[in-house]
């Protein structure tokens, strides 16, 4: 038995929209089997993963508290995915964020003004902007492999959020534990709606961009750019584009938001700092933008699938007693599907007998 | 036992696994593969061979556990990448983030078992040699075998008839295949070759490096393997030379650790990696020697004309 692929004259607009649907199915059905073979009753466990947790306000909240993050940094990263610049250093970028934004709360905790919050942000954006500045610049002047440079820069940067957590940064009352003083009320991402939950502004942020990216690509000349330059480095060069200047944009345009993401995170989320602050937010980050095919859009969808993982592997360690480690699997798992989904999008597949193909010749 | 002697041994331990992992990439990028799921490959081994040899008492069924865990990993890659021509660069990140992922899941149960140590062979006269017996003639099984790889390796791509159908295919897959070389075939082999030799240095992290189970003991080992075949620029020798830099590196911040220098520990254990960022620097600004170096078909996907 072979498979055989033959290239579709355009791309299946069909497929394009199923794929990731059917990868979804394929990553259940696989996760049933998974919990069959783990001693679960699949069907109970499958429940108890990914539709308990939608069942309940709080809840929600707490998926739009996880999807937010994934939405901010996916966008970014399908903007340079899309421009064929691979940023994969976004957990790295969302770390850097979240210290360079927590600045003001701890080092100037007296100053208390509402001008705090929005120079919080507006320093974590930096931050992570800075350091994706880092891959671009080695990538756009030194021709270095930006894939390598930017993930050895995710350990950097968590070895330097550990030193400062347990050093400069430590909190004197913090009983000696690696953990950072406590944010000020006007230091923390408000709430978007108290009564029900404490789903923060973090997620406004994230459809913001997920639209503001969207309109961005769709109507307008950078967008085109992106798109030009990421299919042909060559057909953008005649356009009269700069690759160069595309690495720059798109680095700094994931990097910001990775490092916006981190800042919200700390600020809405955990309200100080401490040596883990991202259950790998920038690494799920990848797959939200593969699943929702780089597209924005597509994007704020996926972002909630995978915020769901998280919630549901919670879940699943409280209810079941399986490990949480579970919500990894599924992650890899739904993005081995969409990969290979995808190919069906582009290709006709056809499986062929080996006696069919011994006829045949 | 000298305090040098003693260093040298924990060098070699260091790098014995960068060598065999960046060997077997650097046979899949040969090939024109560009495999990013070393990091996954390896820690799926690691847990393999750890629980290999817990359940058999030997470290030896652990070693071969390893290597066909590895194997058998890469060998999705291979059916995504090579069968299904998916993006090779998205499939090796999801092979490494379902590797970090279940293996994490498979290996909670050992968490904190005292787990069993692959014992040295010692090589009988050559040993009995002062410094350099005690440190090259008294290693566990892996060490000779990544010296093996070397030379094989090497041996293979350079000498022999099927390393020069490797490399063709590796240049320009459009014409070995004219030249009617089975391209994914070859590809197949290669990427399982580097899968194998990924499960070889995996197992070496939980049954010599430390001989024991922990989430995520990887550390990035195998994203520094994917540096080092580049800082080789694709040659077997200089992946052993790159593989002892970047051991030494990692024991000398230890032991500068343990010396306190005054140095935070943490800035310490950024080195191999701000390493690896100035090594890449360094090899690759020269547009023009890089260009060459470099298989010209690599990461590009073949689809065969029918």
């Amino acid at each position: 038995m072979r498979i055989e692929l033959e290239k579709r004259p355009d791309v299946s607009k069909l497929f394009a929209f199923v794929s990731p649907l059917l990868a979804l199915a394929l990553t259940l059905a696989l996760g049933a089997v998974m919990f069959a073979m783990l001693g679960k009753n699949p069907v109970e466990a499958l429940d108890a993963f990914f539709v308990e947790p939608l069942l309940e306000v709080w809840s929600l909240h707490e998926l739009a508290i996880k999807a937010a993050p994934l939405i901010l940094i996916a966008v970014g990263l399908a903007v340079s995915y899309r421009s064929n610049n691979w940023n994969i250093g976004a957990e790295g970028q969302f770390t850097i964020g979240a210290i360079t934004g927590s600045y003001l709360p701890i080092v100037f905790y007296d100053w208390h003004s509402p001008l705090v919050l929005p120079l919080m942000l507006l320093l974590g954006a930096l931050g992570g902007a800075l350091f994706a500045a880092i891959p671009a610049l080695l990538k756009a002047h030194f021709n270095t492999n930006e894939i390598l440079t930017s993930l050895m820069l995710v350990y950097i940067a968590q070895l330097f959020l550990d030193w400062l957590v347990r050093g400069a940064w430590r909190d004197p009352q913090g009983f000696n534990f690696p953990v950072s003083r406590d944010f000020a009320p006007e230091a923390v991402l408000p709430a978007i709606w108290e009564e029900s939950g404490r789903a923060h502004w973090a997620f406004i942020f994230a459809i913001i961009a997920a639209i503001g990216v969207w309109f961005m690509l769709r109507y307008t000349l950078k967008g085109f750019e992106i798109v030009v330059l990421g299919q042909s480095e060559r057909a953008g060069r005649f356009a009269g584009f700069s690759s160069k200047k595309m690495i720059w944009f798109s680095f700094l345009f994931s990097g910001a938001l990775a490092g916006l993401a981190g800042i919200s995170e700390v600020s809405g989320s955990i309200g100080h700092l401490q040596p883990a602050i991202s259950p790998g937010y920038g690494f799920t980050a990848i797959i939200v933008a593969f699943l929702g095919r780089l597209n924005p859009l597509g994007i704020i969808a996926s972002g909630l699938v995978l915020a769901l993982t998280y919630l549901g592997g919670e879940a699943a360690q409280l209810s079941l007693g399986v490990s949480d480690k579970v919500t990894r699997v599924f992650q890899g798992l739904l993005l081995f599907f969409v990969l290979s989904c995808d190919t069906l999008i582009y290709y006709k597949v056809r499986i062929v007998w080996s006696r069919l193909r011994s006829g045949a010749a | 036992m000298s305090i040098f002697e003693a260093i040298l041994l924990t060098v070699i331990t260091a790098s014995t696994p960068l060598v065999i992992a960046a060997l077997g990439e650097l046979v899949a990028e040969r090939s024109g593969v560009l495999n990013l799921g070393v990091e996954g490959m390896m820690i799926m081994a690691a847990v393999a061979a750890f629980a290999g040899a817990q359940t058999s008492g030997s470290p030896y069924v652990g070693i071969i556990c390893g290597i066909v865990a590895g194997a058998l990993f890469s060998l999705l890659f291979a059916f995504l990448t090579l069968t299904l021509v998916a993006n090779q660069v998205a499939t090796g990140l999801a092979l490494t983030l379902l590797g970090l992922g279940a293996s994490g899941m498979l290996g909670e149960p050992y968490v904190s078992v005292p787990g069993i140590r692959l014992e040295e062979i010692v090589i009988p006269v050559l040993s009995d040699i002062p410094v350099i017996g005690h440190v090259l003639f008294r290693q566990d099984l892996i060490f000779y075998l990544s010296i093996a790889l070397v030379i094989g390796v090497s041996w293979f791509l350079f000498r022999s008839r099927a390393g020069l159908k490797l490399r063709a295919i590796g240049d320009s897959h459009m014409s070995a295949h004219a030249l009617g070389i089975g391209v994914i075939r070859t590809r197949y082999f290669a990427v399982m070759f580097g899968g194998a030799c990924a499960g070889l240095a995996g197992a070496q992290l939980s049954l010599v490096y430390t001989p024991q189970w922990a989430e995520n003991m990887s550390a990035g080992r195998g994203w520094i393997t994917l540096a080092l075949v580049v800082f080789a620029s694709w040659r077997p020798w200089r992946v052993f030379a790159g593989g002892y830099l970047f051991g030494a590196v990692t024991i000398l911040q230890l032991h500068a650790q343990a010396f306190g220098l005054g140095i935070p520990a943490q800035f310490l254990s950024m080195l191999p990696y701000a390493a690896t960022i100035v090594v890449l620097i360094i090899i690759s600004h020269n547009r023009r020697t890089t260009l060459i170096n470099t298989p010209a078909s690599l990461g590009k996907a073949f689809v065969p004309e029918r």
